[in-house]
């Protein structure tokens, strides 16, 4: 075999190798696009929820738990799907709502009566009643909801915030 | 790594030229997984009389069969296969996921590309004679391929669920039903049932997805080795069984060719696919009485023929002929045993494809011509088109999955409408008829029943079901006579 021939082949597997690596970059591209989909996808709008009459917790002396209906687009389909908050309790104004979403790792937060406290059933976060942090991991207070009162109905509009930062970021 | 110790093996491989050390990372993975030879190996496949544009139908089918099997896989992020969800994720995927369209039509047209170079291949080699000396296992299960192939492309028309999937399964699956005795279970067995449904879709599913494939990929392998055992036939003078042409390399020339090959496939399924997107139409209507099925054009022919036969003829063109045209298709080499490869010389087989290809185009085209030339088909042709195009314009709708159970149907004044309103959701009813009564795919709305029929008929007609509700997959009622009163009650009591 003289060196010559064996130039011309190792020219043209280097061709080959480049022009395929080429071609198939290229249709690496769209599958890419494709299965990152749902990662480009913008925030939709967040839609308000009813928690319940306004006048129902007037009388409240500690926070209330109240499932809510959260409508969103999830994927191809539109679902209503049930997620918990706390009415904190309010003389007159308009009550604050907090989510029940630990903002350590997302775990549910109970309201535990005998001791004042919100705990974390997870890795025992506490809160006050008013959802300052008071011990554990969590590093920063439960998360307050955007809330409205409208024609005597309390509504909120359920976020999920980032979980293990100081600071209150929406996700989704 | 080999030592030059060791003498050559044998003396095609005189020409010393392999790498006698390689370090690093590439001699690591050479000394543990032995690429270099099995590279080696495949791309020093000798090739009598040299390398031919006349070869790379095979390799581009199996380049066709990678890039279905990877467009699959990425479809599947996506689509779900139950009857309900079926056509909505495939709307979604069609309007708005990323490439979504683009990557569909790849996978949709690319169906047809396999027909068109199977087509190509079966000719290539039936002219070449590539068939002939010791290689009658490799054209079986070449023919297995080829059957396998018309099954992944009609269990994957089904899947998008559209008007156009389901009315084209029906039929499809309706033929079956001609073979004596076995076609209905088989039928059955193939839709999970007397009728289309979503188990005809999870069946259609597995079947596309893990049972076809993998045959496909078992068979493909056993045809690649069958193919080196038995060696490139190469060109029609040169002899099946003992080679006297001098031979070259598939690598480099070969696949060069092989690789443009598939390059032209890439960048035409490319283009059409990104200029004329492959179209999904309006969800599958079971009820719409219009609806005309046209099957795939490669089916077309098919399709025309069991037009032409119908009656008691129906059994002979439907199953008998193509049967046996399949069995003497893969019996040729067992036939045309002679070493002569020059197409002239067998003009049996040559003039019989010729024929079948010939009267196969004639009947696709018969078909084309009846349909255009009759107003009235022609009209609801495109009139179906049409409506597809319409769809594809549509904005994507979510589906609206409503776990609420917050509503609460209203409670009725009647106890013995709400007796009977309880019966309702309780049983089997609502399953089919819907929560209210509205109906569902799988069977009619109710409302209205009421005006229809007295409340005698309705009680007779839940305890003794016509052919028609049975037909349905209506079940029998078991209810006593209070029961029965009370749900009679509630259905005289839907109205619009």
């Amino acid at each position: 075999m003289s060196t010559h021939r064996q130039d011309r082949r190792s020219f043209l597997g280097f061709a080959l190798t480049t022009v395929g690596g080429l071609i198939s970059a290229a249709l690496a591209v769209p599958l890419v696009r494709f299965a990152a989909f749902p990662l480009r996808r913008q925030a939709e709008e967040v839609s308000w929820s009813d928690v319940g009459k306004v006048e129902e917790f007037r009388s409240l002396n500690a926070p209330a738990a109240r499932a809510i209906d959260v409508k969103r687009i999830d994927g191809w389909r539109s679902t209503v799907a049930k997620s918990s908050v706390y009415v904190l309790p309010a003389a007159s104004g308009k009550p604050k709502v907090l989510s029940s979403v630990c903002p350590h790792l997302g775990c549910s937060l109970r309201w535990i009566e005998k001791q004042d406290h919100f705990v974390c059933p997870c890795h025992g976060g506490t809160f006050t009643a008013d959802g300052v942090h008071v011990s554990g991991p969590p590093l920063r207070a439960m998360d307050e909801l955007e809330s409205k009162v409208e024609d005597g109905v309390l509504k909120v509009r359920f976020q999920l915030f980032r979980q293990l930062v100081a600071k209150k970021e929406p996700v989704g | 790594m080999r030592s030059g110790a060791y003498p050559p093996e044998t003396d095609r491989d005189s020409s010393q030229e392999r790498p006698t050390s390689i370090g690093g990372w590439r001699g690591w993975i050479e000394q543990q997984t032995g690429i270099s030879s099995l590279l080696r190996e495949l791309l020093d496949e000798r090739i009598p009389g040299g390398p031919r544009w006349a070869y790379v139908f095979g390799s581009g089918l199996l380049y066709l069969f990678l890039s279905q099997v990877v467009t699959g896989i990425f479809l599947a992020l996506y689509y779900v296969p139950s009857s309900d969800h079926a056509h909505t994720t495939v709307s979604y995927i069609s309007k708005v996921v990323t490439s979504g369209l683009f990557l569909r039509s790849i996978h949709a047209y690319g169906a047809t590309a396999i027909i068109i170079l199977l087509f190509l291949h079966i000719s290539q080699t039936l002219l070449y004679g590539s068939y002939k000396g010791r290689r009658e296992l490799l054209w079986l299960c070449g023919c297995v391929l080829l059957a396998l192939m018309l099954g992944m492309a009609f269990t994957g028309y089904l899947l998008p669920w559209d008007e156009k999937a389901y009315f084209a399964s029906a039929v499809g699956t309706n033929i079956i039903t001609e073979i004596p005795v076995i076609g209905p279970p088989i039928q059955q067995l193939l839709r999970g049932g007397q009728q289309m449904g979503t188990l005809t879709l999870s069946r259609f599913f597995v079947l596309h997805v893990f049972v076809l494939p993998g045959l496909l990929l078992a068979f493909i392998g056993s045809h690649l080795y069958l193919f080196r055992r038995a060696k490139p036939a190469g060109p029609i003078k040169e002899d099946p069984v003992h080679p006297q042409l001098p031979t070259a390399r598939f690598y480099p020339a070969q696949l060069v060719m092989d690789l443009a090959a598939s390059l032209l496939i890439i960048v035409a399924l490319g283009l059409v696919a990104y200029f004329i997107p492959f179209r999904l139409g309006p969800v599958a209507n079971p009820s719409d009485t219009t609806y005309i099925p046209r099957p795939e054009w490669y089916y077309i022919p098919i399709f025309e023929w069991l037009k032409i036969l119908s009656g008691k003829w129906s059994l002979f063109g439907g199953i008998v002929l193509p049967g046996l045209l399949a069995l003497l298709f893969a019996a040729i080499p067992f036939f045309d045993r002679g070493r002569d490869r020059r197409p002239w010389k067998r003009p049996i087989v040559v003039g019989g494809f010729a024929v079948f290809v010939l009267c196969y185009a004639g009947l696709g085209a018969l078909s084309y011509h009846s349909d255009s030339s009759d107003p009235i088909i022609s009209r609801q042709l495109a009139h179906q088109k049409q409506a597809e195009i319409d769809y594809m314009h549509q904005p994507f709708q979510p589906e609206a999955s409503s776990p609420a159970p917050a509503v609460a149907p209203p409670v009725a004044a009647d106890p013995l409408i709400a007796k009977g309103a309880t019966i309702f959701a309780a049983g089997p009813c609502s399953d089919c008829h819907g929560d209210h009564g509205q109906g569902t795919d799988m069977a009619p709305p109710l409302i209205g029943v009421g005006q229809k029929y007295s409340s005698d008929r309705l009680a007779f007609l839940l305890h003794h079901r016509t052919q028609r509700m049975i037909d349905g997959g209506m079940p029998p009622v078991d209810l006593d006579q209070a029961d029965t009163n009370a749900l009679v009650a509630y259905l005289r009591s839907l109205k619009q």
